[in-house]
């Protein structure tokens, strides 16, 4: 049992990389969009232009609860 | 309307997120469809041996793959919207909409790295029937996967199984299966994978012409061409079947959206469907630009009643009955609903200010009473009605909800007679002669993704004013952020969606043009 784990381990490993490997032109190509898409996405658009509104502006979610609230009550600016 | 939010944010958050979700829709119904034509192809092959519908799954498999790498997480984004420029409706609705959310990352993330790896990488790794498995697998994971987006969506479409809590302001999951098992979320899920089936049979259908107008990989064409007719054929009949389910549905639970849809001003009995309709520029009602006339109509008696309550003469209330109401037909009008909203609203601020008071006493009886099944049914039911003033906000455009369901009907309705006569024309051995029919297939493949995108514009954009139907207006869901922020990432996913389509096309067409390997 205690053998069997690290070559199970080790087999899902080397299939993947012997995919990635072994993949054509078109298969690279497209990972290299989805590597670039993935870091424009997490990197950039995620940490600079998306915070989390209630996240990032309230400490406890009794607070996030009570603005929401006081937003839902209160309709007139 | 109230002045709640700045209209320019609400517009601007509105249009960022339909061309997020529109543009995230270019790739998911390819998938929906393509995935289970190639599990037919290879079982084909795991059947026979023969080599050449090995060949045949592979090149499949490569436009597929395509499509799936490009649209991968694209709906991410969406999730970061809701967070950022939906935060109040994300607040109200978490709970509901987190759950089916959850599960569907979750099985995306165990479907994409496992089947999907399988599929591309397995060949000469694992035996025939594990790879054949993995395939089948993937086909019914991406579109159990899109069940979970679908039922979030139905949720709102119509709330369900759920309580507000006005503690939390938030909705809370009473009943998982009145929320997965909603007739709106069921239609929506048949509805929208069937219409992914019939997109990816036009696809592979549309590609096999061009091979053929080329007079390149003829064998492979004509195959792929009778399995996607096949395919094709018997999923567009079944999608008109729950196209006009989920329309009695929508009769229903969203009779504004129903008559928007057929351009229904004034509800009669036996109502006529309008088959064809055009609208004029002048409009019926100085005050709202989304009420027009018809300048010219083709109608169909009585068709409109028995589409929607299966009798030829039942009444179909149109635009004005539900503002107005209609005593005689049981349509509360949009004042009454106005009215009931505003009190709902009111007892919420009485229970915060009580709280915010400290008054415990009075706050638990609020509690009681805002939580009670009476007040749940007869006012929270209207909450959201509680932010209008004019009831002829609560009409959607009416031009654009009609003119997107007659294109999608009318666009289905000729993908059926493609199938019939692509599978016709194949059997009798006639395909390679028909040069015009050839090149109407490769000219299908636009007017699908047009059909499908117009599918959900009647959906998003008919239940207009409502981001929850009748508890949260678009307006009260949108997070009071400036209207510019939202104007720039607007442009910048135009930009980044806009860069991911035009690399998925040009490396598809690149793939088409190579052909499968030799």
């Amino acid at each position: 049992m205690t053998n069997k784990t690290p070559n199970i381990i080790r087999q899902v490993w080397s299939f993947y990389v012997n995919g990635f490997r072994n993949m054509g032109t078109w298969g690279k190509q497209v990972w290299l969009i989805i590597l670039i898409k993935l870091f424009i996405m997490f990197a950039i658009l995620k940490v600079f232009f998306f915070p989390d509104f209630l996240k990032t502006n309230f400490e406890t979610d009794q607070e996030r609860s009570d603005y929401v609230l006081e937003i839902l009550t209160e309709p007139k600016e | 309307m109230v002045e709640f939010a700045d209209l320019s944010l609400v517009n601007w958050s509105r249009a960022q997120f339909a061309l997020t979700a529109m543009y995230h829709w270019l790739f998911v119904p390819l998938t929906l469809g393509i995935t289970f034509i190639i599990a037919f192809m290879e079982t084909l092959y795991v059947k026979t041996g023969k080599e050449e519908w090995k060949r045949i799954t592979k090149f499949w498999m490569t436009l597929f793959g395509i499509n799936f790498a490009i649209g991968v997480a694209t709906g991410i984004i969406l999730e970061f919207e809701f967070g950022t420029n939906w935060s109040n409706y994300s607040w109200f609705v978490g709970d509901i909409f987190g759950a089916p959310l959850a599960i569907e990352g979750i099985l995306a993330f165990f479907m994409e790295s496992t089947f999907i790896a399988i599929m591309f990488f397995g060949w000469n790794k694992v035996g025939k029937k594990t790879h054949l498995l993995a395939t089948w697998l993937t086909a019914i994971g991406a579109n159990l996967s899109a069940l979970w987006i679908l039922v979030a969506n139905g949720w709102m479409q119509k709330p369900v199984g759920m309580v507000f809590n006005p503690d939390t302001a938030r909705n809370e999951m009473q009943n998982f299966w009145d929320v997965l098992f909603s007739q709106v979320a069921v239609d929506k899920w048949l509805h929208a994978t069937s219409s992914g089936f019939v997109l990816a049979s036009i696809f592979v259908i549309g590609v096999s012409a061009w091979f053929i107008l080329k007079k390149r990989e003829l064998l492979l064409a004509k195959k792929s061409i009778l399995i996607a007719s096949v395919f094709g054929l018997i999923s567009s009949l079944y999608l008109v079947m729950t196209g006009d389910n989920a329309t009695r549905t929508i009769a229903h639970d969203q009779p504004m959206k129903f008559a928007a849809i057929e351009g229904l001003y004034n509800g009669s009995e036996g109502a006529g469907l309008v088959a064809i309709g055009l609208f004029s520029t002048s409009e019926t009602d100085p005050n709202n630009e989304n009420l027009k006339d018809f300048s010219m109509k083709i109608e169909i008696p009585n068709f409109l009643s028995y589409m929607a309550f299966l009798d030829w003469n039942a009444f179909v209330p149109g635009v004005h009955d539900l503002i107005d109401g209609n005593e005689k037909y049981g349509y509360m009008s949009a004042t009454e609903k106005i009215e009931r909203g505003k009190l709902a609203i009111s007892k919420l601020t009485e229970f915060k200010t009580a709280k915010k008071a400290g008054n415990e006493a009075l706050a638990g009886s609020l509690r009681d009473e805002l939580t009670s099944q009476d007040f749940q049914e007869n006012y929270f039911k209207y909450f959201g009605y509680g932010y209008f003033e004019d009831p002829t906000d609560l009409i959607p455009n009416v031009p654009l909800t009609f003119y997107s369901f007659h294109i999608m009907v009318g666009l289905g309705f000729m993908f059926v007679l493609l199938f019939v006569f692509s599978l016709y024309f194949i059997l009798k051995g006639q395909l390679t002669e028909k040069r015009w029919f050839l090149r109407l297939a490769i000219i299908s493949i636009p007017l699908a993704y047009l059909a499908s995108q117009a599918g959900w514009i009647v959906a998003e954009v008919g239940r207009q004013p409502w981001v929850v139907q009748d508890l949260m207006p678009t307006m009260a869901g949108v997070t009071r952020i400036s209207a510019g922020s939202v104007q720039t990432t607007f442009w910048l996913f135009a930009v980044l969606f806009t860069v991911l389509l035009i690399a998925e096309l040009k490396i598809m067409f690149r793939q088409i043009k190579i052909g499968p390997k030799h």
